[in-house]
């Protein structure tokens, strides 16, 4: 099924099929559930039922002498267990509000799916049995729910803060020259936006598996995770292990968009649980308790305004936002404004910038990143924002980004928000992509369909993003507070028989790096495709790593990958001339075979050289035996991947309905390794965020429960509700890393969003309509159609 | 998510099926399992037995039977989506399978199983109530046969006893034309709202998910007896029924969607 990089020809850029598809499709790859493994005990963990209460009495002995169970836990029975609380690793401000949180609610619950109590028993089945027997009782407290009212601080989530403020963050390089802005602008739009609770759904639940050595005194912790790195120094620091003690291996995961960058309850539940019965421990995540025991994305209230010139030229962006942190910060759950907080302006040229996140504590499930984390908001706020601006000057939508774009003789562009955007041409994307919609003519055939009376509405939605990813340098991330660092590292190693083996600190589940890091080792060292074996995801093979989130992974680790494989060839070019006799200024190596210029036959294969770097024979003076390097790559910048999506839609004005005809985009990623893969992210990405546009919401009732954790009520799209997508690129090289790439892990769900929203609203405008919340259901929108007409 | 315990027997023939059923207040039939084993898990049916009649397969055909089409029970969804019989004589049967969930649900759900559960929500039932089909069922006394408009009693609640067995839908023929409105959300949902309108003589209007079972539109129907305009009538068309409210649509959306739907059903008819 690999394809062979072929005679002088570079694999890059090729669409190569995934080499780790076949053993996923027939059901070989082995997920956390499973993994069999003899005497392991299973635990089910009984969550709270009540939004904010006080844990009055929880009874168990019922469910002590159910059939199987070998111990209930409640908070206090597992004090001992704990070296610390549960990290969060972005203190965002010095003053940032964290609570204490463990694994298990001590006294007050302060959400639905809190843990208030473990089940440890021999099956699984009987650990669920047993949790149904526990009794507990609850003081009911008012729940702090809707957002602006948690911030008035009327009722408390966490009663010894004295507030539900977390932090206050601001960004606001000259507050004076912003203020003058606004005051000489012609024009202001003030919009304010609803970003929905979302439920990440990853097609895999989460799944630990914890396994002690009781003589040896180790653990290997199994987790669906994204960051087997992050939770291994976590985890050994939480439980007071000593990080030599502790192999952390994320096997085949499913899918996590971010929900799987934490470090959750269970992981250290059932590494505390494994210490204490000296047993395997196992936990697997039932789908509606994901829905309430996982972290949520999205939840924002923004308000966005904008100040233009009598010509719409944008004078300045500010942005205000109340952001749900949920009940307790997990690992990164601060942080998320922050990676939209430089990005409020978009793609357009601005002097005046200002930002200003409140987060706030919800009696609700802790949110946190969630694909795109950040930045999702803040290009939904500047496009929808920026459509209205062009509502409110009388041009178009696509006229108004014309007149605002960043131009291409401006990069690298120094953002007013800080930044330094890597490269882009701007204007030719966005021309590209609304030649190849036929823009123009689908603003006649809306033109004539309005004219006819019909009932049917077409609406076209605009959406230019722009992103930062890459999630490095280390030194920008500290400057953020953010406390880990953003290299990555990666070893390339000749084996014995010229087999290669490439271990990445990446941490894929679903990217497919497997095939992209080889077809990059491929290219440089021109030995197949096959020969090539990347390991990853388990830190006993792979110690150092950074993991995978924030489209990080290929222009971060796969660049690590890309500077390692060069220091091989760099090694085998100097013993390849010490066994040529030659000068290394002499060779050339091209398909895997140093041959002296000008010498015909006078060659030495990659095979050979590895072979002689293996019984280290005959090496040139100082020259240490094997052909390995390894390399922690901190790149210099952030990359910024940038296109433009559009939609075309139409809406039933009597049902509400929207349907979408077509979906259009033009992603520039800088140079693409495996287009088939970017293709992939482009695809379930646009899906995910026309999730967030047309179906999917974490609805909670004003007590604080939620009302659709399940999939039966929870709306995740599928292929059929999607046209086809018309995906095509522009290619502007990032000057931030050697292979030029930008990232597209996020990209789609960044974009589509509001095109979709953009797209709803351009359909309805005529009939007044100017805001629609999302998800835009049909009652949604059928509501918003009266609500126009009425007034 | 776990169901709680329950014992599994196979059924051998109809006959064992109703003597096994009769060994065990709490036991349920299982088909296709795919209303039945949901409500398992949500714990929200706790059998402690189950009769599996899965491999009857002598209730699974469809026949025709000169002035009816018989179904047997058994017959999966998508049988009746693609039976040729049924796509030449009763098409609409056919489209209506079709839009059931999604090619899995259809490959193991049953139309005795959907007519049996009796769920408000469902296609077939009010397809089914519109068609003026009748249910066969075989208990400890025999025989009977049920018509529809008698069949859907309330929330999950039908005129079987619990130790009937469904064997047979008959849908009688002669139907001139029809039109089936699904509204919904995502392709394999369920209906927010459904319209079922059959032409067979005078026209008929049943709804989905506008109540706790499947509803006949005596609005609309009454009205169109009287000679009312395709508008007069749909705008009648939610007259005594009171839809629920769920994440979906609110009770009022659902009258206006009953609305909009029935009358372009009846545009359809026409
Ligand atoms: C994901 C999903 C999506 C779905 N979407 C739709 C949809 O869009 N539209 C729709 O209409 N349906 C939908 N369904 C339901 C599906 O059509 C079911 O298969 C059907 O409703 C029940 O048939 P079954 O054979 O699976 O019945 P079972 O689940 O086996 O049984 C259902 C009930 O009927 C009883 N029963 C079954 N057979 C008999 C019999 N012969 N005599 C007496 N009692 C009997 C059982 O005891 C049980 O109480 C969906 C189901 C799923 C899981």
């Amino acid at each position: 099924m690999t394809q062979v990089a072929e005679q002088g020809t570079s694999v890059i850029g090729k669409k190569v099929l995934r080499r780790e598809d076949p053993a996923l499709l027939a059901g070989e790859s082995k997920f956390v559930a499973d993994l069999d493994v003899p005497g392991a005990l299973n635990i089910f963990v009984l969550r709270s039922t009540a939004a904010n209460a006080r844990i009055k009495a929880i009874d168990t002995t019922a469910a002590k002498e159910s059939k199987g169970v070998v111990a209930v836990y409640v908070a206090a029975d597992l004090e001992s267990e704990w070296a610390g609380p549960m990290p969060c690793a972005w203190p965002v401000t010095a003053d940032m509000k964290n609570p204490p949180h463990y694994p298990l609610a001590k006294d007050t619950v302060r959400y639905v799916g809190d843990a208030v109590a473990v089940v440890v028993a021999e099956g699984a089945e009987e650990a669920a049995d047993a949790a149904a027997l526990i009794e507990v009782t609850y003081e009911e407290l008012p729940a702090v729910v809707d957002l602006e009212e948690a911030a008035k601080d009327t009722h408390l989530v966490h009663e010894s803060l004295g507030t539900n403020t977390s932090y206050v963050w601001e960004l606001n390089p000259n507050p004076e020259a912003l203020e003058r802005a606004f005051s000489s602008a012609k024009y202001v739009v003030s919009e304010r936006y609803i970003q929905q609770r979302l439920i990440p759904a990853a097609m895999e639940p989460r799944g630990v598996l914890a396994i002690p050595s009781p003589i040896g005194g180790d653990y290997t912790l199994y987790s669906a995770t994204q960051v087997p790195h992050i939770l291994k120094v976590m985890a050994a620091l939480t439980l007071g292990i000593a990080e030599t003690k502790l192999r952390v291996i994320a096997p085949s995961v499913g899918g996590g968009f971010g929900s799987k960058l934490n470090v959750y309850a269970e992981e250290l539940l059932c590494l505390a649980l494994s210490r204490r019965h000296r047993r395997p421990v196992r936990w697997v995540e039932e789908r509606s308790e994901g829905g309430q025991a996982t972290i949520h994305g999205r939840g924002q209230v923004q308000n966005i305004e904008l100040a233009a010139d009598e010509n719409g030229k944008l004078l300045g962006v500010r942005v205000s936002l109340i952001a749900d942190m949920g009940a307790y910060l997990q690992l990164v759950t601060p942080g998320v404004p922050l990676l939209g907080a430089f990005l409020y302006h978009g793609v357009y040229h601005v002097e005046n910038y200002g930002f200003k996140a409140v987060g706030v504590f919800t009696n609700k499930t802790p949110t946190d990143a969630y694909r795109g984390a950040g930045r999702p908001e803040a290009t939904y706020a500047i496009e929808r924002a920026m459509d209205a601006l062009a509502r409110k000057v009388g041009v178009d939508p696509a006229e108004i980004r014309r007149r605002n774009l960043i131009q291409p003789e401006q990069f690298p562009y120094n953002s007013p928000a800080g930044l330094v955007f890597d490269s882009g041409d701007y204007p030719a994307n966005f021309k590209v992509a609304l030649d190849r919609l036929g823009y123009s003519k689908l603003r006649e055939e809306q033109a004539q369909r309005r004219a006819s009376g019909s009932r049917r509405h077409l609406g076209i939605g605009i959406s230019f993003f722009v992103e930062m990813c890459g999630l490095a340098p280390s030194r920008v991330l500290a400057s953020l507070n953010y406390s880990a660092g953003g290299w990555e590292s990666a070893t390339v190693r000749v084996l014995p028989t010229s087999k290669v083996q490439v271990v990445t600190g990446t941490a894929p589940h679903g990217q497919g790096h497997e095939t992209s890091w080889a077809m990059i080792v491929a290219d440089k060292l021109g030995v197949p495709l096959e020969d090539i074996e990347v390991l990853h995801s388990d830190t006993a093979i792979a110690p150092h790593g950074m993991d995978t989130y924030g489209s990080r992974s290929l222009s971060v680790g796969g660049t690590a990958v890309h500077l390692a494989t060069e220091r091989v060839l760099d090694k085998a070019r100097k013993l390849a001339a010490h066994q040529l006799e030659v000068s290394e200024e002499d060779l050339e190596y091209s398909s895997g075979v140093f041959s002296v210029k000008g010498v015909p036959g006078k060659v030495m294969p990659l095979a050979g050289v590895a072979f002689e770097a293996f019984t280290a024979h005959n090496l040139p003076d100082g020259m240490e035996p094997n052909l390995e390097a390894s390399v922690s790559w901190d790149p210099p910048n952030f990359t910024f991947p940038y296109g433009t999506h559009l939609a075309v839609v139409e809406v039933d004005e009597e049902t509400g309905k929207v349907e979408l005809l077509r979906y259009l985009s033009i992603d520039d990623c800088g140079n693409q390794i495996n287009p088939l893969i970017v293709e992939g992210q482009i695809h379930g990405g646009i899906v995910q965020g026309i999730a967030q546009a047309l179906y999917e919401e974490a609805v909670y009732d004003r007590d604080g429960n939620l009302l659709n954790p399940s999939l039966a009520d929870y709306l995740v799209p599928s292929a059929a509700e999607m046209p086809s997508f018309e995906l095509g690129q522009t290619v502007t090289p990032s000057p931030t890393n050697p292979l030029g790439v930008k990232g597209i892990g996020e990209a789609g769900t960044i974009a589509s969003t509001p095109a979709i929203m953009n797209a709803i609203v351009d359909a309805l405008s005529h009939l007044g309509v100017t805001n629609i919340e999302m998800p835009a259901s049909p009652e949604r929108v059928w509501r918003a159609i009266q609500d126009a007409v009425a007034s | 998510m776990y169901p709680s315990k329950f014992d599994y027997v196979r059924a051998l023939s109809v006959d064992d099926a109703l003597e096994k059923i009769a060994s065990d207040e709490e036991a349920k039939f299982i088909a296709g399992g795919h209303s039945l084993v949901p409500l398992m898990k949500f714990r929200l049916a706790t059998p402690s037995l189950l009769v599996d009649i899965g491999g009857l397969h002598d209730l699974s055909y469809i026949k025709d039977e000169g002035d009816h089409l018989a179904i047997g029970a058994l017959t999966r969804h998508t049988e009746v989506e693609h039976s040729q019989l049924l796509q030449a004589e009763l098409p609409m049967l056919s489209y209506v399978a079709s839009l059931v969930g999604d090619p899995q649900v259809r490959h193991r759900g049953t139309i005795g199983g959907s007519v049996a559960h009796g769920d408000g929500a469902s296609d077939l039932p009010a397809a089914l109530l519109a068609l003026d089909a009748s249910m066969i069922a075989v208990g400890p006394s025999g025989r009977r046969e049920i018509p529809a408009k008698e069949f859907f009693k309330g929330f999950l609640e039908t005129a079987l006893s619990p130790d009937e067995l469904l064997v047979e839908i008959k849908v009688p023929k002669g139907v001139s034309s029809w039109s089936y409105k699904k509204f919904n959300r995502r392709a394999q949902d369920w209906a927010i709202v459904g319209v079922a309108a059959v032409k067979n003589g005078s026209t008929k209007v049943a709804f989905v998910n506008m109540g706790s079972s499947p509803l006949r539109s005596t609005g609309c129907e009454d009205a169109l007896r009287s000679g009312a305009t395709i508008e007069e009538a749909a705008e009648r068309a939610a007259e005594g029924i009171e839809p629920p409210s769920d994440l979906n649509a609110s009770s009022e959306f659902r009258v206006h969607l009953a609305k909009v739907l029935t009358r372009r059903a009846l545009e359809e008819l026409s």
